[in-house]
C-alpha cells in the first residue's frame, strides 16, 4: 500500500520548506518530498558564505519558518533546526518523475519505483534545476558550468562570469575577492545596464571594478569559445581575451516539459513564460498548486509567504488576503467605485497590453512598484520638457499627445490598452510633449526600472513595447499625415535588427531595397573610390537610409556600416512601396532627400581625381572622431590646435559659468591632425551616464544637454559608467570674491577654478560638503550659450553636432 | 535626410569655424581699414593751421578718438575674465582688438602731427608703440606656433609630462644606489634639477647647456669606458638607460615650456606698458588741457 496524505509538497526551497511548515502547524497530514540529501538545494549550492538578501524591503514575511538577510550557512541552519522543532515530514532521495490521477487522488511517482498518494499537490520545484545554457561554438569542447559552489577552488585562472543577474554578480566578486587566488575574473553583460539585479549587487560589483579586482563588460555577448580564449562582440568591436572557464548564469526557466505532463499549462509557448495560476495558485490541472520560482517569484520572501498562503487555501481558508494586501489598498483607494485588490488588478492586467502575459502573482509584486492614477477629462499628466522618465499604460479612457507646443489643437490621440511615455524608457529625454486626458482615464504609471524588469521577464512585454516605438518612430520619421492605421503593414513587415559596430547593413553595389531606420547608435556611410573606402556622411539615430535603390531602382550605392553598437528597423521594400504608393506626399519627401545625398555622390564622384588627397584625410580625420565616440555624441566640444594657444581660457570660463568647477579638461584627450577632442561631455545620444543612476538625478534637456540634477547622491555610478571619463566627483567650492576685488585688491584666486587649497582654507564651517557629480550642461540656460565657446580668444574651441561636421560640405572647407 | 533637428548646431555657430584674424571675413580688419583711411584722407585734406598738430579740431578729434580706442583696447583683460552671460564672443573681442589696436598706429601718428620731443607727450606715444609692437609679436606667435605646441605634446599633458619624469626620478635614485660616491653625485644633481628651472633665456631658447642629467650621463659613459663591462648586470648600464630616457622627458617638456613661454613672454611686456600707457595718456591730456 503507497504511503496517502492530504498534501505532497514537491521541493523544499523556501517555498516548499514554508507551505510544509504551515502543514504541520495546522495538524495537516503531509509530505515533503525533496529530491537530494538536505533542504532547500538552491540555497545549499550557494556560494560558501553568500549573503543572502532578503527583498523586497517593503514585502512583509509571513511564514512558519524565520528568514532575515544573512549568511547563507546562518538561514540553512535556522530552516533546518525549524523543521525538525516543527515536525515536518520531509521524505528525501525522492525525486518526482510523475504525477497521475486527479485531484483528492494524485499518484506521485517518484525515482526508484516507489509511489505517493496525495489529495492534492504544491509544485514548488523552482527552476534552478534547469538553467538557461549558452549557445555559441565551441561550448561543447570547453569548460563551461551553470553554477559555483565555492569560489575558493580556482586559482591563477581566467574566468569569464556571463550573465547580469545576482547569481552572476554574486559569481563573479567571489571569484575576485580574494587576490591570492590570482584569478582574472570578466563579468560580461548583453545589455547596457544591470537591470535585472538587486541594486547593493551592483554596487558591489562596481566598486570591485574600480579596485581593479575584475573586469565589467556591458555591451558584450560571447561569440566563440576557443582552447583558452574567448571572442566577444563588444559595442565597439570583436574582442578576444583569455579565458579558461565559463560560467553562465543567465537565468533559468521551468522544466516545461515534465510541467506539461502534469497536465499544467503555460501562460504562452515563450521559453521564459510561467503556467498558467488561479489567485490561490491553482494550476489547470485542479488540485495541482505552484508556488515559488516555478510561478514566477524568485525571490525568497516571496516563495515564502505563497508556500504560508497555499496551504491556508487548500485548508479552505477562502478569506486569507495575500501579504502585500495593505500596500496594494493603498494603491487603489483613490481610484473610483470602491472595488477590491483583486478587481483592480485583473481589470488592469486585461485592459493594458503590455501586462497581458503576467501571471496574477506577478501582477502584484508589478503594482508594488507601480502607481495607478484616475485622471479627469482635460487633466495634463505630464507637462512638456518635464522631467519623467515612467511610462504610462492606459487601463481606460484615453489621451492625448500633443505635438505641437504652439497648438494644442493638433494632438495624437492614444486610445486604452496602449502605452505612452516610452521614449524615456530608451534614451531618458525629458517629456517631448504634453499628454492630457482626452476622457477620465484610469493610467498606471510604471517606474523606469520596473518597466526594464518587465521587459526583461517578460518576453511579450517587450514585444508589445517594442512595436508601438517602431511606430511611433516611423510616425515621428514619416510623419506628413500618416496614422497608425497607414502603417500597420510596414509595421508589421519590420524587423529589429542590433548591429555590431563595424558590421555593414548594406554593401555598395549589392541588389537589394529593404530601408533601414537607425533606431540607436549611429551609422557610417561610405563609398569606395579608387579602392579605398571614402566617408561620405554620418547618420544618427532617427535616419532613414536605403530609399535610392528603392525608388530608383538598381543597385546600392554606398555602404553602410555602424559606427558603434546600433538597433535598426528593417523595413521591407514591398511594405514600404506600397505605403509610397498610397501617399504620394510621402514619396515627395523621400525624393528630397534622395535628391540631397545625389549630390552628395556626384560631388564625390567629380572631385575624386582632382583631390583625392584631401578626401583621403577628411576620410582619416572622420575616422578618428569616430573612434573617439563622436559616434555617439549629439554635440562635442573641438580644439582646432591650429589655433589653440593653451591659454585654458575656456576651463576658467567653464569653472566661473558653474559654480567654480570646471566641466572639461582641455589638454587631455586624443589629438589627430591638429583636431583635438579634450576630455569633456558627448552629449551621447545614448547616455552611459544615465544607466545606472539611483536617484535617476541624470536626464536630457530641451537643446539634447544631458545633465544631472540637484538630487544627486554622490555615489559615482555614472563617472564609472561614463566611458570618456568626462564626469568628475568633487565639492563645491566655497563662493570666490569679485572680479573687479580680485583685480584691484588681489582678494580671492581670481578667474577659474579656485586651488584645492584655496577652496579647503575658505570651506563654511559646519558639515563637510558632500561630493557630487559634475558634468557639462552645454550652459543651459544661460544666455549666450557654451562658455568655452565664447571664451576662446582665437576662435579655437567649437562645439559641433556630428552630423553637421561629419558631410563632405567639411571637403571644400579643408580644401580651400 | 537626418531627421534630427539641426538647429542645435546652428545654436553652437556650428560649423561656422574661422581664427580669431578671419573672423566673420576680416570684419574688423575692414572697419579699422576704412578708419585709418578716412584719418589719412582727412589728413590730406584739412589745412590745419598753423601746421598739422593735436591741438586743432582735426587733432582733437583723432586724440579723443586714440584715447578712447586705448581704454576700450584695455577692457579685453576685463572681457576675457568676466564670464557673463550674453551673447559675446571672446574671439570677436580679439579680432577687434588686434585690428584696431594696429590702426591707432596711423590714428595715432596723424595725431601727433609728426611733432616729437622729450616730453610726456611723446613719452605716452614711444609707450604706446611699444605696446602694438609687442601685440605684433603676439599675433605672429599665435598664428604661428600654436601647432608646434601641439605636435610636441602629441597628447600628453603638462601633467603627464611631469609625472613621467618624476617616475623617473624614483627609478634613478633607486637604481644609484650600487654607485660609487662620485657617480652618486652626479645622478644627484641630475635628480635635485628642477625642470622649471633656468633664466628667461634658457626658457625661451631651449637650451640648457648646464643640464645636469647630460653632464651626468656624458660623465658616467666616460668613468663606464676604463671599466669593462658585464652586459646587462652593471648598475651603471641601468643608471645609464634611464638618465637618457630622462634627457629625452627632458627635452619633450622643456620644448613644451619654450612654446608656452614663447606664447606668453610678450604679455610681460603689453600689459604693464599699457598701464604706464594710461598713465602717460592720463598726464598728457591733463597737461594739454592745463596749459590751454
Amino acid at each position: 500500500m503507497a504511503e496517502a496524505y492530504r498534501v505532497a509538497i514537491v521541493g523544499s526551497g523556501p517555498a516548499g520548506l514554508s507551505a510544509a511548515a504551515r502543514a504541520a502547524q495546522l495538524g495537516i497530514s503531509h509530505v515533503l518530498l525533496e529530491k537530494t540529501d538536505h533542504l532547500s538545494d538552491t540555497i545549499y549550492k550557494y556560494q560558501k558564505g553568500k549573503h543572502v538578501m532578503a527583498t523586497p524591503s517593503q514585502l512583509v514575511l509571513r511564514s512558519d519558518c524565520d528568514f532575515d538577510a544573512g549568511k547563507r550557512e546562518a538561514i540553512l541552519d535556522v530552516w533546518n533546526r525549524q523543521a525538525s522543532e516543527q515536525k515536518i515530514n520531509v521524505r528525501y532521495h525522492s525525486e518526482v518523475v510523475k504525477i497521475g490521477g486527479v485531484a483528492g487522488a494524485f499518484t506521485i511517482a517518484l525515482k526508484g519505483g516507489a509511489e505517493i498518494q496525495a489529495e492534492a499537490i504544491v509544485l514548488a520545484i523552482g527552476t534552478q534545476g534547469n538553467p538557461n545554457t549558452l549557445r555559441v561554438p565551441g561550448v561543447e569542447t570547453n569548460t563551461v558550468q551553470y553554477q559555483l559552489d565555492d569560489p575558493g577552488e580556482y586559482v591563477d585562472e581566467h574566468i569569464t562570469v556571463i550573465g547580469s543577474g545576482d547569481a552572476g554578480i554574486e559569481n563573479a566578486v567571489g571569484l575576485a575577492a580574494d587576490p591570492e587566488q590570482r584569478n582574472t575574473v570578466t563579468i560580461l553583460n548583453r545589455s547596457a545596464d544591470f537591470s535585472r539585479a538587486k541594486d547593493a549587487n551592483v554596487k558591489l560589483l562596481f566598486s570591485m571594478r574600480d579596485a581593479g579586482r575584475l573586469t565589467v563588460m556591458t555591451d558584450t555577448a560571447p561569440n566563440l569559445l576557443e582552447e583558452g580564449f574567448i571572442t566577444l562582440d563588444t559595442r565597439d568591436g570583436v574582442a578576444k581575451i583569455p579565458c579558461n572557464r565559463v560560467i553562465a548564469r543567465m537565468g533559468s526557466a521551468a522544466p516545461r516539459k515534465f510541467i506539461e505532463e502534469c497536465g499544467i499549462e503555460f501562460t504562452s509557448p515563450d521559453r521564459e513564460a510561467f503556467p498558467k495560476l488561479s489567485p490561490v495558485f491553482e494550476s489547470t490541472n485542479a488540485g495541482i498548486f505552484v508556488i515559488g520560482a516555478l510561478a514566477g517569484y524568485p525571490l525568497i520572501k516571496h516563495c515564502m509567504n505563497q508556500g504560508y498562503d497555499v496551504i491556508e487555501f487548500i485548508n479552505g481558508n477562502r478569506t486569507l488576503k495575500p501579504a502585500d494586501e495593505p500596500i496594494l489598498e493603498g494603491k487603489f483607494k483613490d481610484l473610483p467605485g470602491r472595488r477590491g485588490v483583486e478587481y483592480w488588478l485583473e481589470f488592469l492586467r486585461d485592459n493594458v497590453a503590455i501586462l497581458e502575459e503576467l501571471s496574477p502573482l506577478q501582477m502584484r509584486e508589478f503594482m508594488l512598484d507601480s502607481d495607478v492614477h484616475a485622471v479627469r477629462k482635460g487633466e495634463v499628466v505630464f507637462e512638456r520638457n518635464a522631467p519623467g522618465s515612467s511610462l504610462f499604460g492606459i487601463a481606460s479612457g484615453g489621451v492625448r499627445i500633443e505635438i505641437d507646443p504652439r497648438d494644442p489643437t493638433r494632438a495624437v490621440p492614444v486610445r486604452a490598452g496602449s502605452v505612452f511615455g516610452e521614449v524615456g524608457l530608451i534614451s531618458g529625454r525629458r517629456r517631448g510633449a504634453t499628454v492630457r486626458a482626452s476622457e477620465d482615464s484610469i493610467l498606471v504609471e510604471i517606474p523606469r526600472n520596473a518597466a526594464l524588469k518587465l521587459m526583461a521577464s517578460v518576453p511579450a512585454a517587450k514585444r508589445a513595447l517594442a512595436r508601438i516605438s517602431v511606430e511611433r518612430q516611423l510616425l515621428q520619421i514619416f510623419g506628413s499625415g500618416l496614422g497608425p492605421g497607414d502603417l500597420a503593414e510596414v509595421v508589421n513587415s519590420s524587423e529589429i535588427k542590433s548591429v555590431k559596430a563595424g558590421e555593414t547593413i548594406m554593401n555598395e553595389g549589392e541588389e537589394g531595397y529593404d530601408i533601414y531606420v537607425i533606431r540607436t547608435g549611429s551609422m557610417i556611410v561610405e563609398k569606395t573610390i579608387g579602392g579605398k573606402p571614402v566617408f561620405l556622411s554620418y547618420l544618427p539615430a532617427g535616419s532613414y537610409i536605403g530609399e535610392m535603390a528603392l525608388i530608383e531602382g538598381g543597385k546600392r550605392t554606398a555602404t553602410v556600416r555602424a559606427g558603434i553598437k546600433s538597433e535598426v528597423i528593417k523595413i521591407s521594400g514591398e511594405a514600404f512601396k506600397a505605403l509610397l504608393a498610397k501617399r504620394p506626399n510621402l514619396l515627395e519627401k523621400a525624393r528630397a532627400d534622395m535628391a540631397t545625398r545625389q549630390d552628395l555622390n556626384a560631388f564625390i564622384e567629380a572631385k575624386k581625381d582632382s583631390f583625392s588627397g584631401v578626401v583621403d584625410m577628411y576620410s582619416s580625420v572622420a575616422g578618428f572622431l569616430v573612434q573617439n565616440g563622436i559616434g555617439e555624441a549629439t554635440d562635442v566640444l573641438l580644439i582646432d590646435e591650429n589655433l589653440c594657444v593653451g591659454c585654458d581660457n575656456c576651463e576658467k570660463a567653464c569653472a566661473d559659468s558653474h559654480e567654480g568647477l570646471s566641466r572639461l579638461d582641455r589638454e587631455a584627450g586624443r589629438t589627430y591632425a591638429h583636431l583635438h577632442v579634450p576630455t569633456s561631455c558627448r552629449h551621447c545620444e545614448h547616455p552611459h551616464c544615465m544607466a545606472d543612476c539611483p536617484p535617476n538625478a541624470i536626464h536630457r534637456g530641451p537643446d539634447g544637454e544631458v545633465f544631472i540634477d540637484e538630487t544627486c547622491i554622490g555615489c559615482g555610478n555614472c563617472q564609472r559608467n561614463c566611458p570618456y571619463g568626462v564626469i568628475r566627483m568633487d565639492k563645491v567650492p566655497p563662493k570666490k570674491p569679485s572680479l573687479l576685488s580680485w583685480i584691484f585688491f588681489g582678494r580671492g584666486p581670481g578667474p577659474g577654478e579656485p586651488s584645492k587649497k584655496w577652496s579647503y582654507a575658505h570651506a563654511k564651517g559646519g558639515a563637510e560638503q558632500p561630493k557630487k557629480a559634475i558634468k557639462c550642461d552645454m550652459c543651459s540656460g544661460i544666455e549666450g550659450g557654451p562658455a568655452c565657446v565664447r571664451a576662446c580668444p582665437t576662435g579655437a574651441a567649437i562645439r559641433v553636432a556630428p552630423e553637421a561636421f561629419l558631410s563632405v560640405s567639411r571637403l571644400e572647407r579643408i580644401e580651400g | 535626410m537626418a531627421t534630427r533637428q539641426l538647429s542645435r548646431s546652428a545654436l553652437a555657430g556650428g560649423t561656422n569655424h574661422e581664427g580669431f584674424l578671419r573672423h566673420r571675413n576680416f570684419r574688423w580688419l575692414k572697419i579699422a581699414g576704412g578708419l585709418c583711411l578716412v584719418s589719412i584722407v582727412a589728413y590730406l585734406l584739412i589745412d590745419q593751421k598753423p601746421h598739422p598738430n593735436g591741438g586743432s579740431a582735426y587733432g582733437y578729434t583723432l586724440g579723443t578718438i586714440g584715447a578712447l580706442l586705448i581704454l576700450w583696447l584695455t577692457m579685453l583683460g576685463l572681457r576675457k575674465r568676466a564670464m557673463t552671460r550674453g551673447r559675446w564672443s571672446l574671439k570677436a573681442w580679439t579680432s577687434a582688438h588686434v585690428y584696431l589696436g594696429l590702426s591707432l598706429i596711423i590714428v595715432a601718428t596723424l595725431h601727433t602731427g609728426f611733432h616729437f620731443g622729450w616730453n610726456v607727450h611723446t613719452l605716452a606715444y614711444v609707450l604706446m608703440m611699444i605696446v602694438i609692437l609687442s601685440g605684433m609679436y603676439g599675433i605672429t606667435v599665435y598664428a604661428a606656433l600654436p601647432r608646434f605646441l601641439s605636435n610636441n605634446r602629441e597628447e600628453t599633458t603638462q601633467t603627464q609630462m611631469l609625472d613621467t619624469l618624476r617616475s623617473l626620478d624614483r627609478q634613478l635614485h633607486d637604481a644609484a644606489q650600487p654607485l660609487d660616491a662620485g657617480a652618486a653625485e652626479l645622478v644627484r644633481r641630475s635628480l635635485e634639477d628642477n625642470p622649471f628651472g633656468g633664466g628667461l633665456w634658457q626658457r625661451l631658447s631651449g637650451n640648457y647647456p648646464k643640464c645636469p642629467t647630460r653632464i651626468a650621463q656624458l660623465e658616467l659613459r666616460r668613468m663606464a669606458r676604463g671599466m669593462r663591462s658585464s652586459v646587462g648586470a652593471d648598475p651603471l648600464e641601468k643608471v645609464d638607460m634611464l638618465l637618457e630616457r630622462k634627457e629625452s622627458a627632458l627635452t619633450l617638456i622643456r620644448q613644451h615650456l619654450r612654446y608656452k613661454a614663447l606664447l606668453e613672454v610678450w604679455l610681460y611686456i603689453h600689459i604693464p606698458v599699457t598701464f604706464a600707457l594710461i598713465a602717460a595718456l592720463a598726464a598728457h591730456i591733463i597737461s594739454v588741457f592745463f596749459y590751454w
